[in-house]
């Protein structure tokens, strides 16, 4: 009896509840129940001072230096020396001011640029990941061979893969023998931006399924077996137990699938190359600054796009905040218990 | 009837193949291109003809010092994961199991600091390096690789340790042990897949890192394998130098598969009898 | 805004200055001594480091092994940097931000000086102590930076014509073309060979990217036009510079280029000559002994580029030897310089790494001719190669150059738009 109805509540619960938290979440935010455990935000900060001490300096330390640098215009030439002044002149927001103005059209194709590979490469390799997780989740025997073919495609380094590519969509490359069709690839145009994307989700798809996966494999088999009894339909269960447990894990690897592909650049460097409008993102941008030694419009590149990619994690974090985090008591904590409930009836039953 | 049920039967199987060969389409390109002599290069035929291993000899000539390479890349990956972890396993175990202030604020600066361009911080990076004589050391490459590692490491953990069960944990608390003995015994092994597959991602992407470890060392017994590829080179300026990269990229890949392979029983078996103790 | 004209102003003015040193240096003879010699002071023996791209020939170990065994007690260790130009370029000028010692002396593109001088990242050399004219001035012209030395030429190149002998010897043709005229005529006589089915005439390198400014001047100086004046002053905007590019131009749209060579860069031409795609190749020497294992081997000869109304001028490639500012034991890195410089260095990486030697008379030795029978093609396309423009600002003014040819290839532009806009481009990046 338990047994059917825990699952079944957890079934029925859950579309529900995830409907619900959302617009209930804000208010809990700030409950009072943080006050309660004091003693433990003593030892949550000894558990979390050492993360944040090593990201303090390899990361906070040099993103200071690069705000502080985005406010220095390029050194200046000296007319009758012929040599660059060794000290950068102090612009204040010159270099944010040109990037509007000076370097827009240049800035808002990038952006865009940005936005559309972030979206298409994210959406594509969303599917294909959570397929490739459920279909080897459902593989009994020849996992661990899917598993580590599947490994492959993000193990090669981006470098060489778009290498790889490279040759692939050679104007005499495979991609157009198989084709049977001369497609310019690497030209400046569309098919330069598809080139990207098929290479994108080609490399990245298996992050998503690997970590789905490891979702997939932390769900207990009771729930499954539970609904299967219940009468739901595999559309059924994949809509209703196995994409509400494993979104918290698909979340958080869409997040930072998102954070990567907002600051893409070896890939269409290596592929396409530099200067090309179809495929310019935002931090090809800011090497290309960079490069030309002109390190505050280069850092003033990267503090926007930081900006940028830093309003969508917040996005993300308010949004699906109570998934990620958890923070919200009530209806978020219980789930886990439930879940852990099943989980630990099927260890008393195999000992 | 029967039809469906055979198609059904066989789905599965048709899925797997349909997923290994999107993964490792490419890859056999990879490998075909590897095992042609340079003078082929250009090929398109789908097998190597004829069969050659010279690329494979050029990439382990003793000038490219790429098994040193390939052992510097082991350490700095290796060790990178294991910190990233280590701090990581704290953090998440606060951030899943504990109540406490500015959990959201927390998260959202370990997010936020993996976001900024590699390319923007490595010039400030290697002053500081350069003034506290880190340069040339594998310190100077791991503490970095740990800036997109670790807020990677914790932010998966904390979910994979927000599934595990509460009762589970405070079960033990009463059966005598501590808290850290709880959470090594119980949730540590079933949470078990979730790390193990943290610790691939991690350790693959530090594996595959570049840009810092390429600015911090300037003596080639101290690159990493990503490096020492950016260094091959055809006879002359202009060649490109495409089968001995691409020997590279499988000699770098293939390990990591094998032992991902055997490190996956070992692991997940190893937890596991552990937690049945 | 009123500041940056006014400074513009100045600064053409300066520049304008500094080509006429140049000119008057190049005028002397080459012996580039005239200038007031810097008072740089070449200080302190010890280790040093040189840092160039990694080498899979093992000449230059070799070089600097010779070296460390004279002079056990100033040893030069070899740093290694990526194959891949801007890489190197990019680690380089870490290295000079930094300020640190790591490098010492640096192999440096030809396209690099002007940047690197101006930053003041290499030091002024002392051009009397460097054999410049026994060299040749075009390759020794892309060492000086405002008229003063700083970098010394270590290896030159040029482009080549490289065209299929039996092809033309089939179609009756006994001579390589000179012209760009003669070169299409040529080229349809040949198409009509039954067994020149399904080929191309002609390709170099018009990807987006260094090779297609390469290829680009080359057109532009072929046609008797310039893309900088001799005061460093753009002056593309011209009929010369027009018929250049239209050459460019008309062949991709009448398929005398074909029209996947808009991705072509070196090794893509090299793969498409070689598996008979082409007729005729714009490209560097090294592809004649990689061609000579391929399936056109013994087919193919080597000629100076064609041009407008008789030969052209290629574009000059090949690397120098610049002294960083922030090293340490400089007596003995110049010490180093002269070595690694010198006639009997160029010899050798000319016989073990077919690397073309800065000097004139390596190229008339019948010995050497043999080994490489490209040689003295070689030396004609060098003595007439113009150098490409030396600018502080080089990587904008490449990246200008690429964005506006790109543009008139690909048909977005008309070939006097795309002139006429570069030439904007150009002055307000030159007048900084």
């Amino acid at each position: 009896m338990a047994d059917t109805t825990i699952p079944r509540n957890d079934t029925a619960a859950r579309p529900g509840t995830a409907a619900t938290r959302r617009p209930g979440r804000s208010p809990a935010a700030g409950s009072p129940r943080s006050r309660a455990t004091a003693g433990s935000g003593r030892l949550a900060a000894l558990l979390v001072s050492p993360t944040l001490l090593v990201l303090t300096i390899v990361v906070l330390y040099p993103t200071l230096m690069a705000l502080d640098e985005s406010l220095y215009g390029p050194k200046g030439l000296d007319p009758t020396t012929g040599f660059i002044s060794t000290t950068e002149p102090f612009v204040g927001l010159k270099n944010y001011t040109d990037i509007f103005t000076q370097a827009g059209a240049r800035f808002w194709n990038a952006f865009w640029n940005t936005t559309f590979f972030t979206v298409v490469t994210v959406s594509l390799e969303t599917v294909i990941g959570v397929a490739m997780a459920l279909i080897m989740h459902k593989a009994f025997r020849g996992r661990g061979l899917v598993r580590a073919s599947i490994l492959v495609p993000w193990a090669i380094p981006t470098a060489i893969s778009g290498l790889l590519w490279k040759w692939i969509f050679n104007a005499d490359g495979i991609a157009n023998v198989l084709l049977g069709h001369q497609v310019l690839w690497t030209a400046d145009g569309f098919s330069a931006k598809i080139a990207v994307v098929i290479a994108d989700v080609w490399k990245t798809a298996p992050f998503i399924g690997l970590l789905v996966l490891a979702g997939l494999q932390v769900v207990p088999k009771e729930v499954y077996e539970a609904a299967r009894l219940d009468g739901a339909s595999a559309r059924q269960q994949f809509w209703r137990i196995t994409l509400p447990l494993v979104k918290p894990a698909l979340l958080v690897a869409v997040l930072f699938r998102c954070l990567d592909a907002l600051r893409m650049f070896d890939l269409p460097y290596i592929l396409i190359g530099a200067q090309k409008g179809s495929v310019e993102t935002l931090s090809m941008l800011a090497q290309n600054e960079a490069s030309n030694v002109r390190f505050g419009p280069a850092s003033a590149y990267a503090v926007l796009l930081f900006l940028y990619v830093f309003l969508i994690a917040l996005a993300f974090v308010r949004l699906l905040g109570a998934d990620l985090v958890g923070d919200v008591g009530g209806t978020g904590k219980s789930r886990p218990r439930r879940a852990g409930a099943a989980r630990r009836r099927a260890q008393e039953v195999t000992a | 009837m029967i039809l469906t049920a055979k198609w059904r039967q066989w789905l599965p199987y048709l899925g797997i193949a349909a997923v290994v060969a999107y993964c490792l389409a490419p890859f056999y390109w990879m490998l075909v291109s590897s095992l042609r002599r340079t003078s082929d290069i250009f090929s398109t035929s789908l097998l190597p003809s004829p069969l050659s291993f010279e690329n494979y000899r050029s990439v382990f000539s003793p000038a490219q010092g790429f098994t040193r390479a390939l052992f510097n890349s082991l350490i700095v990956a290796g060790v990178t994961t294991a910190l990233s972890l280590l701090l990581a396993t704290f953090t998440a175990y606060a951030m899943a199991r504990l109540e406490f202030r500015f959990k959201r604020l927390v998260l959202t600066l370990i997010i936020a600091t993996s976001m900024f361009p590699v390319v923007s911080i490595v010039v400030p990076l290697l002053k500081l390096f350069t003034d506290i004589g880190w340069i040339n050391t594998y310190q100077a490459m791991i503490v970095p690789s740990m800036s997109f590692t670790l807020p990677l490491a914790v932010w998966n953990l904390t979910t994979f340790f927000r599934q595990m069960p509460d009762e589970l944990e405070q079960a033990a608390m009463v059966d005598g042990c501590t808290r850290g003995q709880a959470f090594r015994k119980v949730i540590v092994p079933l949470a078990a897949p979730g790390i193990f597959t943290t610790a691939i991602i991690t350790f693959i992407a530090a594996w595959n890192e570049f840009l810092i470890a390429l600015s911090m060392t300037n003596k080639p017994g101290m690159q990493t394998a990503t490096v020492a590829i950016s260094k091959f080179s055809g006879a002359t300026t202009y060649q490109t130098p495409f089968g001995s990269q691409m020997a590279a990229g499988v000699v770098v890949t293939i390990p990591l598969v094998v032992m991902v392979l055997l490190f996956q029983r070992r692991i997940v078996a190893g937890l596991t009898a552990g937690a049945a103790k | 805004m009123k500041t940056s004209t006014a400074r513009a102003i100045q600064c053409s003015a300066a520049l304008a200055a500094a080509g006429l040193l140049l000119t008057a240096c190049g005028s002397s003879g080459g012996s580039g001594s005239t200038q007031a010699a810097p008072a740089t002071a070449f200080k302190g023996r010890g280790p040093i480091t040189y840092v160039a791209g990694k080498d899979t020939t093992g000449t230059v170990q070799t070089i600097i092994d010779r070296w460390n065994k004279a002079h056990p007690k100033e040893k030069v260790t070899f740093i290694q940097l990526p194959t891949d130009a801007d890489s190197q370029r990019q680690q380089m000028i870490q290295n000079a931000e930094t300020k640190s010692d790591a490098y010492t002396v640096l192999a440096t593109d030809v396209v690099w000086t002007s940047e690197f001088a101006a930053h003041q990242w290499i030091e002024p050399l002392p051009a009397q102590q460097f054999p410049l004219g026994r060299m040749l001035q075009p390759v020794v012209q892309t060492g000086t930076y405002r008229g003063r030395l700083y970098a010394v030429p270590a290896s030159s190149n040029g482009g080549l014509l490289f065209y299929r002998t039996d092809l033309l010897k089939k179609a009756g043709i006994t001579k390589p073309p000179t012209t760009w005229a003669q070169m299409t005529a040529d080229c349809a006589e040949v198409l009509k060979l039954p067994e020149a089915k399904n080929m191309s005439c002609y390709a170099g390198q018009f990807q987006k990217y260094e090779g297609l400014t390469v290829n680009f001047a080359e057109a532009v100086n072929s046609a008797g036009g310039r893309i900088t004046d001799a005061n460093g002053k753009p002056d593309v905007d011209t009929p010369q510079a027009k018929k250049g590019l239209d050459f460019l131009v008309t062949s991709f749209k009448d398929g005398t280029i074909p029209k996947e060579a808009i991705t072509y860069q070196e090794e893509d031409g090299r793969q498409a000559f070689q598996s008979g795609k082409l007729v005729f190749l714009n490209n560097w020497p090294y592809v004649y002994s990689l061609a000579q294992k391929s399936a056109i081997k013994g087919k193919f000869a080597v000629a100076p580029l064609p041009g407008l109304n008789g030969p052209g001028a290629s574009s000059l490639g090949g690397s120098d030897l610049a002294l960083s500012s922030f090293a340490k034991n400089k007596a003995t890195a110049l010490d180093f310089m002269k070595y690694f410089t010198s006639e009997e260095s160029a010899t050798y990486f000319l016989k073990n790494a077919s690397l073309a030697p800065p000097y004139a008379d390596l190229y008339d030795n019948a010995a050497l001719d043999k080994q490489y029978p490209y040689l003295p093609d070689l030396k004609q396309s060098i003595t007439k190669a113009v150098p490409r423009p030396r600018v502080v600002q080089y990587g904008d003014v490449t990246a200008a150059i690429q964005n506006e040819v790109y543009a008139a290839l690909t048909g977005k532009k008309s070939s006097a738009r795309a002139l006429k806009d570069l030439q904007a481009d150009l002055r307000k990046l030159t007048a900084q």
